[in-house]
């Protein structure tokens, strides 16, 4: 299996947790990334506020280079996901949205013509890779180890086709496939706050504390994230939890546990990138750590 | 007790032809589809920090309230999340009227100087325009600089603890040749005829 890969700017940012450790699960399943040349950010929500088409042209300098190349592409982080589907949609729903587009690719010499599927890799991992191929990769089964799969927005909504729009359980058939608890978590697609974190913060890291706040109240041990803006709001604004008592929660991405899972170093998993340490529930869960 | 607000709207506030131009952005074209339900602001998790809900907000614009519309903060407290567009009984795709009305409130200025969403978003669009990536600490530099730098201040903790966590830096993301994406960006013509913005 082939991908070419989309990072995007957060998993080359703060992010790169998230990538070091997709790039070493991805090997051990023998899926090969191919890094897409030169790409450009996908926009993300920002872009698109300022101005429509010129938002669907940067995310499909992408989705052409990537036509090129003829394999399908990775998204890993949510927002490109979200992003180069939308842009994918919209050019083909609305045909004057494509004839600007295109239009304006010519200007680098891309011709788009609209071809490039667009996967995450929850998604590839299993409905194609398979969850029998995991479970026989996993060396360290995840046992006792109690997570709450947040899947946030903006892969499951609105247009990812392979799960349920408000209660996915992609993520906790995975989970469970190594050997983890799956904790009922009612909040998994409630919005993270997204930007406002960094923007407004009295209200975006409310959003995010709500979503550890009702993890705790399931007895989850940690919380795993399939995004990159997920995983640093949830991560980073724990201090401004606001009640009587302090919490705290460990965050990770899902290719953190699967790579604990199939027995990598930690070295290759970024364990240490976290604001919440992840080390202490992991020994005291009996979590073998390579 | 406070006093009580002015409610009553005036047919001289309305703007005849806004909500066509609304509807003429992709995806916002079953506006006038709306009855009321109120799903979406039921299932929005930031309407009790909106001055209008999202409700509202659609039957305003159906109405031609521009500037109430333009100046509300529910546009910019919008994060996206499209639990809205995907329980929409009348499939209205609000999350695309919310970025038609986001970038109709930037092209006409019709925002706080200082607010931050928006100024977010316009030095984003600008780092991308200049490098084709972003650095998100730069990013984070740049809003604080435009709007409150004081409150950059209050962020030492979280700044210690990536820089702990090996995830600070200010080495700048950029393509190898930002030059072939402004060509592209440029052949793409300003909304609606209009001039650029950034």
């Amino acid at each position: 299996m082939k991908f070419s890969y989309f990072p995007g700017c957060s998993l080359k940012g703060m992010g790169g947790a998230y990538e070091t450790s997709l790039i070493a699960v991805m090997e051990a399943l023998s899926v090969q990334l191919e890094e897409l040349d030169d790409w450009n950010c996908c926009g993300a929500t920002a872009y698109m506020s300022v101005d429509e088409s010129k938002a669907f042209t940067l995310a499909a300098r992408n989705l052409a280079i990537a036509e090129k190349k003829t394999d399908d592409l990775l998204a890993p982080c949510a927002a490109c996901f979200l992003v180069l589907q939308k842009t994918q949609k919209y050019i083909k729903d609305y045909p004057e949205v494509g004839r600007v587009v295109r239009e304006s690719l010519r200007a680098g010499g891309y011709d788009y013509a609209g071809s490039t599927r667009i996967r995450h890799p929850l998604d590839v991992i299993v409905n194609d890779i398979g969850l029998d191929t995991i479970k026989k990769t996993v060396k360290h089964p995840l046992k006792g180890l109690k997570i709450a799969p947040y899947y946030g927005c903006q892969v499951v909504r609105p247009y990812a086709t392979f799960d349920h729009q408000d209660y996915p359980v992609t993520m906790d058939n995975l989970l469970k496939a190594l050997g983890a608890d799956v904790v009922h978590y009612p909040l998994k697609t409630k919005c993270c706050g997204g930007s406002l974190t960094g923007t407004l913060p009295e209200v975006g890291a409310r959003l995010s504390n709500i979503l550890i706040r009702e993890a705790k109240r399931q007895g989850a041990d940690l919380i795993t994230t399939l995004c990159p803006l997920c995983f640093f709001n949830l991560d980073s604004y724990q201090d401004k939890m606001e009640g009587p008592e302090k919490i705290t929660m460990p965050i990770t991405y899902f290719t953190q546990l699967m790579g604990l899972a199939f027995g990598m170093p930690s070295s290759k998993l970024g364990l240490k990138r976290h604001i919440i340490p992840i080390l202490p529930i992991l020994k005291e869960r009996q979590v073998a750590i390579a | 007790m406070s006093k009580i607000r002015r409610t009553i709207k005036y047919e001289s506030e309305r703007d005849g032809t806004f909500a066509e131009e609304i509807m003429a952005s992709p995806g916002c074209e079953d506006l006038l589809g709306c009855f009321q339900c109120g799903t979406c602001s039921g299932v929005c998790p930031l309407s009790i920090y909106m001055d209008h809900t999202p409700r509202q907000i659609i039957y305003l614009t159906r109405q031609g309230f521009k500037d109430e519309v333009l100046r509300s903060n529910t546009i910019w407290l919008c994060a996206s999340c499209y639990a809205c567009y995907v329980d929409c009984p009348k499939t209205v795709h609000i999350t695309d009227v919310m970025y038609a009305l986001k970038q109709r409130a930037i092209r006409e200025g019709l925002y706080p100087s200082r607010f931050p969403i928006p100024v977010l978003a316009r030095e984003f669009y600008k780092m991308v325009r200049g490098k084709g990536r972003l650095t998100e600490t730069w990013l984070v530099v740049r809003l604080l600089l435009k709007t409150n730098i004081f409150k950059g201040f209050g962020m030492w903790r979280l700044g210690l603890g990536l820089l702990r966590t090996g995830r600070f830096s200010l080495a700048v993301e950029s393509m190898k040749h930002p030059e072939e994406l402004r060509r592209i960006l440029d052949a793409s013509p300003a909304q609606h005829g209009k001039k650029e913005v950034a």
